[in-house]
């Protein structure tokens, strides 16, 4: 365990009520959400004065989102690890926050990445060593580590459209996901190849919208409307920008960041109620289950094959229906803080887990370049 | 350091003259993929450039998936060169969805004018498709 235990309440959530949002800008959409993350907290935007915050279309966002919000926050940071970043900006706002820098920290992501037009919009340079091959990306990377999951472990395509068809029967379940219609195996299997293994499916959505936390220190998050959610343990690794790079395809930096995570909040994988895992793809569900330590390398694929973490399972994963079929703007990783909390607070109605004390959010950024692992907790845990 | 001593300069010019060279790291002896100025695995300036034999591995290998009015399917794969170093490139002669996980591999380097040249394998021996 480490000092940083239960110290810091996540006290409001907020997202846009949609996520095909026509003629709204990223800004615009990160700022409804915002609002509805003070709001939920009983607090307003003016009472932000931490801004931790990176999106795909601002080179300096914390300037841009500051200027649009209209505060003057006495920490900003606007640092960009990808979708994992707003997972990973729970480090330095606990660290402000503690150190009695600032009192309220907003974590806020914002994207039109659909409206905008349907593909991934990014302000990225091209990898110098692999854009003269033409990789698609995001997705060649996330390809290239399930051939290799495949042919190390005997993964299969069913097993992975099973990640697909669980995520989506919990967005069922959601009356704020995107996408509830019945998806079956065979539908996934079926479906148009993109980059081998991965079809179709085998990929999140490409959707408008928001999302925002509100945090400030446990002694004083009694106040807020909602039961405050502890921050336990966060944890962060980088494994390699490029995925050309990346020392085994098959072993994120998600070991890491998760044993970081598990040790700084004196827990196990055993003790986890629910998991927000950063769904970019389905091999992403897979890899992250074995390497936050939820089964033995390897097996990931039997573990999502048998039901488990599908509603009614013994491991409840993306109860939200995920970036598969819930929302993914772009970057995913503020999602992931945003459901758990609703799961610990017992706001997920059809969806809720029963009784859930303790959930893990998973971010992950760049082509599984960048991992970031929060246990969260409700008071009873702390 | 000169200009042309410079790690990308060095790379793409020994490109050029038809040869693969790799930094070596003078603390472990391994080489290094992509040129840069120290050791990745050791901190220590990089000073030493070795050739190597282009030949390689397939580790891991997808086919993307195109339409044929946009130039049709075609390949990226991770290659791991036999001396020990991993870089991203395209295995061609072969169709896009052919290429396999352990298929043993060699260099070509294709020469691009002005532009960097740039590194391609090919299957080697024969192929049983």
């Amino acid at each position: 365990m480490n000092s940083m235990r239960g110290k810091v309440a996540i006290v409001g959530v907020g997202t846009t009520p949609a996520w095909d949002n026509p003629g709204l800008s990223s800004l615009d959409q990160l700022a409804v959400a915002v609002q509805a993350a003070a709001a939920d907290a009983g607090l307003s935007v003016q009472d932000i004065d931490g801004l931790f915050t990176a999106t795909l279309s601002q080179f300096m966002p914390a300037m841009s989102v500051a200027e649009y919000l209209g505060i003057h926050p006495t920490v900003f940071d606007g640092t960009n690890i990808g979708g994992s970043s707003f997972v990973a900006h729970l480090i330095p706002a606990i660290l402000a926050l503690e150190a009695g820098l600032i009192d309220t920290a907003c974590i806020c992501y914002g994207s039109n990445q659909r409206s905008a037009g349907g593909k991934l919009m990014t302000l990225t340079e091209p990898m110098f060593w692999e854009a003269p091959y033409r990789p698609r990306n995001p997705i060649t990377g996330y390809a290239l580590a399930a051939q290799r999951h495949m042919h190390e472990y005997g993964t299969t395509r069913e097993q992975f459209a099973a990640v697909a068809v669980a995520a989506r029967s919990w967005a069922r379940l959601n009356p704020e996901a995107m996408m509830r219609d019945d998806l079956t195996l065979e539908t996934v299997l079926a479906a148009r190849m993109v980059c081998d293994p991965l079809s179709l499916f085998d990929c999140c959505l490409v959707t408008d919208g928001g999302g925002a936390i509100i945090l400030r220190r446990a002694g004083r998050a009694a106040d807020a409307p909602h039961a405050p959610v502890f921050v336990l343990g966060v944890g962060m690794e980088t494994t390699h920008r490029q995925i050309s790079q990346m020392p085994d395809l098959t072993v994120t930096g998600a070991v890491e960041s998760g044993r970081r995570a598990f040790d700084a909040a004196g827990l196990r994988p055993t003790d986890v109620d629910v998991l927000e895992l950063y769904d970019a793809f389905t091999i992403n569900t897979i890899l992250f289950l074995e390497d936050l330590g939820f089964c033995r390398k390897g097996e990931g694929g039997a573990l999502v094959a048998s039901g488990a973490i599908a509603p009614g399972g013994s491991l409840p994963v993306n109860t939200n229906g995920g970036g598969l079929s819930c929302c993914h703007p772009g970057m995913y990783g503020v999602f992931t803080l945003i459901e758990a909390t609703r799961q610990l607070r017992g706001q997920g109605g059809a969806r809720q887990v029963p009784g859930a004390q303790v959930a893990l959010a998973h971010g992950n950024g760049g082509q599984l370049s960048s991992q970031a692992t929060a246990i969260l907790g409700t008071a009873a845990t702390l | 350091m000169k200009a042309s001593d410079a790690p990308e300069t060095y790379f793409f010019n020994a490109l050029r003259q038809g040869r693969i060279e790799l930094q070596l790291c003078s603390d472990t002896g391994r080489p290094v993929f992509y040129p840069r100025t120290l050791s990745p695995y050791t901190g220590s300036p990089l000073t030493q450039w070795r050739s190597v034999s282009g030949l390689g591995t397939v580790y891991s290998t997808t086919a993307i998936r195109q339409r044929p009015d946009k130039g049709g399917d075609y390949n990226v794969a991770l290659v791991d060169l036999d001396e020990g170093v991993r870089m991203m490139a395209q295995v061609r002669d072969v169709p896009a969805d052919r290429v396999t996980i352990g298929m043993r591999v060699v260099a070509d380097i294709e020469q691009r004018g002005d532009d960097n040249p740039l590194i391609f394998f090919r299957p080697v021996g024969e192929l049983h498709l």
